[in-house]
């Protein structure tokens, strides 16, 4: 009798608890939603204010940004768009391979035992603050690179990059290994008794079948390495030129708008025209990422 | 479960950053409207650790005194002076016409408050054996018109430029006093003075321009490890930032005011007068030279007591 109160009662609860679960899910899904689209909806309304005073053509096609420059303002974003897309995508070159080799070593190679202990170690590095990389990054990288390559300094592209390969690593390490992980044994299995290496498993069976997570893990590297700035307000150079080769300073996108930000008096020409750099940040990396999930999705093998 | 994780994360990272924006924001102005027990500073890079000094002293003698002294340079502080969130401005140069319009519309009357004088010192590595620059050089090599150390009889390497960033005063004063020009696109633009210090210090090829406070070591001797290259006067006298009669006679070609600038009658913020009364004191003249700038000269010391007694 006890037994059969106590199993009703669990039981009722349970169906209510699911009622409030929906609901709250519910809403913080809504609100996600909703957040992501005022945020944008408020760069976008502020960004194309800029527009009523600086052409689209100089916005976009001149090489020169100076809102305070002597001969008047000038308001061209290639060179900090040159700065954002080398540093990431160089930053990439370096943490892809490096995460990818990772993951394949922690999920295929390592017993369990060696990954339970190195997983959570890798994922350590995501939670240095970035501001602690960049500090390094100027008191011993940048010295460094300045020596390899014989430079004078060592602030610039290269270095910001190294850093910033570093502060994506784990994010791409980890979830390439959780979908590498994912790949069930029985295709293993089965690659092995149709006579294949490891290593051909890996690369014919294993990384096939995990590319969307994959991808995943390296569109979330992108993302963060897009959008770093603190490393690059530190270490990248903040030079205004175009830059001319990865050894030159830049200044990307992000530096630009926190140095920027803190001079601008609110609603003038200038903190539009941040907002309007600001709008085109979000389109690269929202393209990015469309672009991204319309490769896993066109030809998805599960 | 990863993806609702990932999502609660970002929702409570975005929730805790905008808290942190908004309390700032009410803190600031409380203090700026209410409290007369505490004073906001903000501004200039090149005052910072002047002011923190004065403040310090200050703090010692005034018991119960809340002062708080922050950097970010001349623009964001006369920018914050401007949004009534602060109660006094560190600028290294004077306020721009659009900042007085700016002022004007927002129904702000603009104190000046001149600080001390700096002789703005141009800087290279110790391994620059260049004896002296003229103006005209120094707009040369920051405008990008001459690009090598030979074109000025020195070794032949490339001039590496480091300046400030735009929010900063001394940016804009070199700019317009020395350059006259824009500088060359190539030129770093540093966070703060300490950090062209830093980098001219290890960059055989550098040049940088620092306030004079930043020239020298704690024990207020020039420091060894970078070159404080002097500047020519019109008929061509080489003189040294260093040279304290000739930057406070106006001799020195890049000496200049530096300046603190409030918004609010003094009377309604007790604690401000009495910290520019202090800064103008002999005592806070003497912190003023130990930071290693110069004192004001008659002239300007009369300008501020004229300011304090008409408050």
């Amino acid at each position: 009798m006890a037994v059969t109160r106590a199993y009703i009662m669990r039981k009722h609860s349970q169906h209510a608890l699911r009622h409030a679960d929906y609901l709250l899910f519910g809403l913080v899904a809504v609100f996600t939603v909703f957040l992501l689209l005022s945020i944008f909806l408020f760069l976008f309304l502020t960004g194309i204010q800029a527009f009523t005073e600086i052409s689209v053509s100089q916005f976009f096609t001149t090489l020169r940004w100076d809102p305070t420059a002597m001969s008047g303002p000038k308001y061209g974003i290639l060179s900090q768009l040159a700065g954002t897309l080398s540093i990431s995508v160089l930053s990439l070159l370096i943490a892809v391979p490096a995460g990818l080799s990772i993951a394949i070593c922690l999920s295929e190679m390592l017993s369990p035992r060696l990954r339970e202990i190195l997983k959570p170690t890798i994922e350590m590095i995501a939670s240095i603050p970035s501001v602690v990389l960049g500090l390094v990054g100027l008191l011993y990288v940048a010295p460094l690179i300045a020596r390899v390559f014989h430079i004078s300094n060592g602030l610039n592209a290269v270095t910001a990059s190294l850093l910033i390969a570093i502060a994506v690593l784990p994010t791409i390490a980890s979830i390439c290994e959780d979908a590498l992980s994912c790949v069930p044994d029985r295709l293993r299995d089965a690659s092995f008794a149709l006579g294949a290496t490891r290593w051909t498993t890996i690369k014919r069976v294993v990384i096939p079948t995990a590319r969307s997570g994959i991808l995943a893990g390296i569109m979330l590297g992108f993302g963060r390495a897009i959008g770093e700035t603190m490393i690059v307000l530190m270490v990248a150079g903040n030079s205004l030129a175009f830059p001319k080769s990865l050894l030159d300073p830049v200044r990307p996108i992000t530096a630009n708008i926190a140095i920027e930000i803190k001079e601008v008096t609110l609603g003038s020409i200038h903190w539009d025209a941040l907002f309007a750099v600001g709008c085109v940040l979000f389109l690269l990396t929202f393209i990015i990422n469309f672009a991204a999930d319309f490769v896993i999705h066109a030809k998805d093998p599960l | 479960m990863k993806k609702i994780l990932l999502f609660a994360t970002a929702f409570v990272m975005v929730a805790c950053s905008s808290n942190g924006v908004v309390s700032d924001q009410n803190t600031s102005s409380s203090v700026a409207n209410n409290d007369n027990q505490s004073l906001v500073i903000k501004g200039s890079d090149t005052e910072v650790q002047l002011v923190s000094n004065l403040a310090e002293a200050f703090g010692i003698k005034n018991p119960g005194s809340d002062i708080s002294v922050t950097g970010g340079g001349s623009a964001t502080g006369i920018a914050s002076l401007l949004n009534e969130e602060i109660d006094l401005a560190n600028s290294s140069r004077a306020v721009s016409q659009e900042e007085k319009e700016t002022a004007a519309k927002k129904g702000l009357t603009l104190h000046e408050f001149i600080l001390a004088k700096d002789g703005l010192s141009v800087i290279v590595h110790p391994s620059n054996k260049l004896a002296s620059f003229t103006l005209q050089q120094l707009s040369d090599i920051y405008s990008g018109t001459v690009k090598n150390w030979k074109d000025l009889g020195g070794k032949d390497a490339p001039i590496v430029l480091y300046g400030r960033q735009s929010t900063s005063g001394t940016y804009k004063f070199f700019r317009d006093t020395v350059v006259k020009k824009d500088y060359a696109s190539d030129m770093r633009n540093m966070e703060g003075s300490q950090a062209i210090v830093d980098a001219v210090k290890t960059d055989v090829n550098g040049i940088g321009y620092v306030g004079v406070g930043y020239i020298k070591d704690e024990t207020e001797k020039p420091r060894t490890d970078i070159a404080i290259i002097p500047v020519q006067t019109a008929d061509g006298t080489p003189v040294s930032p260093l040279d304290e009669a000739a930057v406070k006679s106006g001799k020195y070609p890049i000496a200049r005011d530096i300046y603190q600038y409030f918004s609010a009658s003094p009377k309604q913020n007790a604690l401000l007068t009495s910290f520019l009364v202090y800064e103008a004191s002999p005592e806070g003249q003497e912190i003023i030279k130990k930071a290693g700038f110069y004192t004001l000269s008659q002239q300007a010391a009369d300008a501020n007591t004229a300011l304090l007694s008409a408050q």
